[in-house]
C-alpha cells in the first residue's frame, strides 16, 4: 500500500491552471522530495492534498483511502500532517499552547476536550519535544516573540506532537541559518528513521539532494521528471526548467 | 514546572469563584438607593450577554447582531410561561430555547464571514422583532407583557430589589465562572486558534464546524439566560427593548471593553450600563456623548478599555497583562 | 394592478439601488462596511433643508449647495476623521465606529435641530398619473429618472474617465493598483465622495414623501445593505439589481401578503441568498 497516491490532480484558479494533471506516488517510509521553479505548483499540490483547496480534478489517496476534497481536519485526523511555507504558528498563543493545540484534536470527543482529559500527559510530551528541539527555554513565551528560526522549530515541533504517519514539509529550511538547517535535516532524518513517511518541498538543492531518496520535479503545474537525486541532477529537462532552455 | 503552572491556574480559579459572587452581590447590602441597585442588577445581566457575545466574537471570531433577539426569546419565555410553569422552569427553558435556536443559526454562520454574518444575524434580529410585534395573540404585540412576577422559593420571595439582585448576582457568577472554565479548557485553545488562523487550525484537526456552531449556541444561550433574568427585573417587556439598538449595545460592550479577553465584556458591561447614567447630568446631551465616547475609544484604544487596565497593571506589577484566560 | 406595483417597486428600488451602489463602491475600494449609510441620507436631507428653509435659497440652489455640503461633510470629513484612523484597526473597529456615528448623528439631530418630522419640498410637482389602468405618482417616474441618470453618469465616469478607471483598479486589485502608483487613499476618498453624492440625491427623492426626521435613515441604511448583499457586493451592477429587487419584493409583499411583514420577506430573501450564493446574485467569488 502506498502512503500517498496522487492521480491526475488538477487545480484551476479562475482560468489559470496551477496544476495540470500531476501524478505522484509515495511509498511508506520514503523520504520524498518535490522541487521546481517558483510558481510551479508545489504548494498548491500540498494544499490540494491536505484539503485546504478544492481540486478541480483528479484524485488523492492516503493509505489507499480516498481523501480527495475532504475537510482538512478530517484528513489530519487520518494521520496526515503538514507544515506551511509561511510560518503559521499562532502568534498570540504561547509556545506551550501551540504545542498542545497540535495534539488536542487528534482524538477524543468535544466533550472530553471540555474536561481537559490528557492535558497533563500532553504537556509533558510537549516539554520533551521542546527540549529535544532545544527551544524549551521559550516554552511560555508568546509565539510572536520568537525568532524566525525558533518559530520554524516550533512549527516542526507541532507536527511531531501528533506524529502523523505522513508528513508534508513545505520548505522546512527556508530562511533558516546554516546551523539550524543542519539541525532540521537531522530531525527530518530521525523522523523518517522512526518510520514516518515524509514529503518535502524545498528550494535548497543541498537539502533536497542530501535528504531525499526520490525526487519529483514540477514545472508550470506538470511533473517533468522523477527519480533519484543523481538522475534528477543530470536530467536536461530539469536543468532547462530552472535555467531556461538554450535557444 | 508543568504542575506548578497548573496549580497557580487552579488557585486563581478558586479565588475567582470565591470572590466573584461576593463582589457581584455586595451592592444588595451596600446600596441604599433602589435605583443604584437596579443599575447593578442590570450590569450583571449585561455581563452575561456580553460574555456570551465575547465567546462568539472575541474567541471564535463570529460577529452576531442578534444578541437582543435572544434576550427577547429568553425574556418572553419567562414572561409568557413563567405564570404557567414556574419561574424556575421557565428560566432554564428560556436559556435552552435560545441555545437551540443559536445552534440552528450557527450552521448558516459557517458559510459566511464578518459583514455577511453581521447581516444574517441582523436580519434574524429584525425578523424576531417583527414576530414579537405582530403576533399579538401570543406575544401581546407592541404593548408587550405586563406584571411579570419575581420568583419565589416557597415562602422566600425575591420580590425585593435587594434579594432579586442577590439571585441575579449568584446566577451571573455561576455563568461567568462556567465561561471562564470553558475558555481555559481545550475549547478555549481551539477558539483562540480559530480566531487567529482558521485555515491552520483546521489543518491541525480543529473542526471549525463544531467549535463555531458551539460558540454561537453558547453565546445565544447566555443571551437567552440574560433575557430570562431581565423580564422580572423590569416587570414589563415589549418588543422595542429587543430591537437592533440593543444588539449594538452588546457589540459595544465587547468591543469597548476588550475583545477576546475575559475581563473585556465585564468592563464593557459596566461602562455601557453606568456611563449613560453618569452622563445624565449633561441631560439631553448624554446619548451624543456616549456615541462620541464609543467612537473615540475605537480610535484611540482599539483593543478596548481593558488595554488601559493592562497599562495600569503593568505599571504596578511589571507583568505584561493580567490574563484570566490563556 | 401589476403595472402599478411594478412602478412603485422600481421607484423605491431606484433609491435603494443608488444607496446600495454607494455602499458597494465604499466596500470595494476600502473593504469597509458603512453602518451609517442611512444616516448619510438623513444628514444630506437636513443640509439641504438648512440651505432652503434657514438660508432661504431657491430650491435648485439649495439642493445643489446641500449636495456639495454633503459631499464635503460625508465624503471628505468622515473619511479623514473616522475612516482613516479606523481603517488600520480592523473591520470590527470600523463597524463599531460607524454604528457609533449613526447614533451620534441621530442623537445630535434630535437635540440640536428637532425631534419632529419636517416637511421637504419635492423637486417636481407631485401629480397623480394614469397609464394603462395603473395609478402612480409623478414622483415615482422622477425617482426612476434621477436614479437612471445618476447610475449612467456614474457608469460613464468609472469606465471612461481617468479617476474612474483608477477607482476601478483599486476596487478590483488593490496590490496591482498600488504597484502602478495609484494612490489608494485618494481613491477611497473619491469613493466616499461619490457615496455622499448618491446619498444626497437619494435624500432629495425620499424626503418629500417620508419627510425629514432624525430616524429617516434607519430603514434606508438597512435596505442599502440588503440591496448590496442580495445583488452582489463586489459588482456595482449587483447593487443595482439588488436595489430594484428589494423594492419590488417589498411592494409585492405589502400588496399580496402583509404590510407588516414586508421587511421580513426581504430578510428571508437576504438570508437565502447569503446561504446559497454568499457573494450575491451577480457577485463573483473571492478566493
Amino acid at each position: 500500500m502506498k502512503a500517498l497516491e496522487v492521480q491526475g490532480l488538477m487545480k484551476n484558479f479562475d482560468g489559470f491552471a496551477a496544476l495540470k494533471g500531476v501524478n505522484l506516488s509515495v511509498d511508506r517510509g520514503e523520504l520524498f522530495g518535490v522541487i521546481g521553479p517558483n510558481g510551479s505548483g508545489k504548494t498548491t499540490l500540498f494544499n490540494c492534498v491536505t484539503g485546504t483547496l478544492r481540486c478541480s480534478g483528479g484524485r488523492v489517496r492516503f493509505k489507499a483511502r480516498e481523501i480527495t476534497n475532504k475537510a482538512p481536519n478530517v484528513i489530519f485526523k487520518m494521520g496526515l500532517g503538514r507544515t506551511c511555507q509561511l510560518i503559521e504558528v499562532f502568534p498570540q498563543m504561547t509556545v506551550m499552547d501551540n504545542m498542545l493545540l497540535a495534539i488536542q484534536e487528534v482524538e477524543g470527543s468535544m466533550l472530553r476536550r471540555l474536561f481537559r482529559v490528557n492535558e497533563h500527559a500532553n504537556m509533558e510530551k510537549a516539554l520533551e519535544l521542546l527540549e529535544f528541539l532545544r527551544i524549551s527555554h521559550v516554552t511560555y513565551e508568546y509565539a510572536k516573540n520568537l525568532s524566525y528560526g525558533q518559530q520554524k522549530l516550533l512549527d516542526f515541533g507541532m507536527v511531531l506532537m501528533s506524529a502523523p504517519e505522513l508528513i508534508l514539509l513545505d520548505e522546512p529550511t527556508c530562511g533558516v541559518e546554516i546551523e539550524m538547517r543542519q539541525q532540521m535535516m537531522q530531525h527530518i532524518r530521525e523522523l523518517n528513521g522512526r518510520g514516518h513517511t515524509i514529503v518535502v518541498i524545498e528550494h535548497n538543492m543541498d537539502v533536497v539532494m542530501g535528504l531525499c531518496g526520490r525526487i519529483a520535479v514540477l514545472d508550470s503545474g506538470e511533473k517533468i521528471a522523477e527519480g533519484t537525486p543523481v538522475e534528477i541532477q543530470n536530467n536536461q529537462r530539469v536543468i532547462d526548467a530552472y535555467f531556461g532552455a538554450e535557444e | 514546572m508543568v504542575n506548578e503552572k497548573r496549580q497557580t491556574k487552579w488557585r486563581r480559579f478558586a479565588a475567582c469563584s470565591f470572590c466573584l459572587p461576593i463582589i457581584l452581590a455586595s451592592p444588595a447590602a451596600l446600596m441604599h438607593s433602589q435605583y443604584m441597585l437596579y443599575l447593578c442588577s442590570l450590569t450583571c445581566i449585561y455581563m452575561i450577554g456580553a460574555t456570551g457575545l465575547n465567546v462568539m466574537l472575541g474567541y471564535a471570531g463570529q460577529i452576531s447582531l442578534a444578541q437582543a433577539a435572544f434576550f427577547g426569546i429568553g425574556a418572553y419565555t419567562v414572561a409568557l410561561l413563567g405564570p404557567k410553569l414556574s419561574f424556575w422552569l421557565a428560566l432554564p427553558l428560556g436559556a435552552f430555547v435560545a441555545f437551540v435556536i443559536g445552534l440552528g443559526l450557527g450552521f448558516p454562520s459557517l458559510r459566511v464571514k464578518t459583514h455577511f454574518l453581521a447581516m444574517v444575524t441582523l436580519g434574524f434580529n429584525i425578523i424576531v422583532y417583527l414576530i414579537l410585534v405582530n403576533e399579538d395573540k401570543w406575544t401581546g404585540g407592541p404593548y408587550g407583557v405586563f406584571n411579570i412576577a419575581r420568583p419565589a422559593i416557597g415562602p422566600l420571595s425575591f420580590q425585593s430589589p435587594a434579594l432579586y439582585h442577590v439571585l441575579i448576582a449568584v446566577v451571573t457568577s455561576v455563568v461567568l465562572l462556567l465561561a471562564l472554565w470553558m475558555l481555559n479548557s481545550q475549547w478555549g485553545r481551539a477558539f483562540k486558534a480559530i480566531r487567529e488562523n482558521e485555515a491552520r487550525a483546521e489543518l491541525l484537526g480543529v473542526s471549525l464546524r463544531n467549535y463555531k456552531v458551539m460558540a454561537f449556541a453558547i453565546g445565544s444561550g447566555y443571551a437567552g439566560l440574560g433575557g430570562a433574568l431581565i423580564a422580572p427585573l423590569f416587570g414589563y417587556i415589549d418588543p422595542t427593548m429587543f430591537a437592533l439598538p440593543f444588539s449594538f449595545q452588546f457589540l459595544l460592550m465587547v468591543v469597548v471593553g476588550g475583545i477576546g479577553r475575559f475581563e473585556g465584556p465585564l468592563i464593557g458591561a459596566i461602562i455601557v450600563a453606568i456611563l449613560p447614567e453618569s452622563l445624565r447630568i449633561t441631560q439631553k446631551l448624554y446619548p451624543i456623548l456616549f456615541a462620541l465616547a464609543a467612537m473615540l475609544i475605537m480610535i484611540f484604544m482599539p483593543k478596548g478599555t481593558v488595554s488601559g487596565v493592562d497599562w495600569i497593571y503593568r505599571k504596578i506589577t511589571g507583568k505584561e497583562e493580567l490574563q484570566l484566560t490563556k | 394592478m401589476l403595472e402599478q406595483l411594478l412602478i412603485k417597486g422600481m421607484s423605491i428600488g431606484a433609491i435603494y439601488a443608488m444607496l446600495g451602489i454607494g455602499f458597494c463602491l465604499l466596500w470595494q475600494t476600502s473593504r469597509l462596511v458603512n453602518f451609517a449609510q442611512g444616516e448619510f441620507v438623513t444628514v444630506s436631507a437636513f443640509l439641504i433643508l438648512l440651505f432652503y428653509s434657514v438660508l432661504k435659497l431657491p430650491l435648485f440652489l439649495a439642493t445643489f449647495m446641500g449636495i456639495v455640503a454633503a459631499a464635503f461633510v460625508l465624503g471628505f470629513v468622515v473619511k479623514k476623521t473616522l475612516a482613516e484612523p479606523l481603517m488600520p484597526r480592523g473591520n470590527i473597529a470600523f463597524v463599531v465606529g460607524t454604528i457609533g456615528l449613526g447614533f451620534l448623528v441621530k442623537d445630535s439631530l434630535t437635540v440640536f435641530v428637532s425631534a419632529e418630522a419636517l416637511p421637504f419640498p419635492a423637486m417636481i410637482p407631485q401629480k397623480p398619473l394614469h397609464y394603462a389602468g395603473a395609478m402612480f405618482s409623478s414622483l415615482d417616474i422622477w425617482n426612476i429618472c434621477v436614479a437612471a441618470v445618476m447610475i449612467v453618469s456614474l457608469h460613464l465616469f468609472i469606465r471612461k474617465t481617468k479617476p474612474g478607471k483608477a477607482l476601478q483598479a483599486v476596487a478590483q486589485n488593490r496590490q496591482a493598483a498600488d504597484i502602478m502608483g495609484i494612490d489608494a487613499q485618494k481613491m477611497i476618498l473619491l469613493a466616499f465622495v461619490i457615496n455622499a453624492v448618491l446619498a444626497a440625491f437619494s435624500a432629495t427623492l425620499v424626503a418629500p414623501i417620508y419627510m425629514v426626521k432624525y430616524d429617516m435613515g434607519n430603514e434606508l441604511g438597512l435596505k442599502a445593505f440588503y440591496a448590496a448583499i442580495i445583488g452582489g457586493f463586489n459588482q456595482v451592477r449587483g447593487a443595482l439589481l439588488g436595489g430594484f429587487l428589494v423594492g419590488l419584493i417589498e411592494v409585492f409583499t405589502a400588496a399580496y401578503i402583509s404590510t407588516q411583514y414586508k421587511s421580513a420577506f426581504v430578510l428571508l430573501t437576504l438570508i437565502v441568498v447569503i446561504l446559497c450564493k454568499p457573494e450575491g446574485l451577480l457577485g463573483t467569488k473571492e478566493q
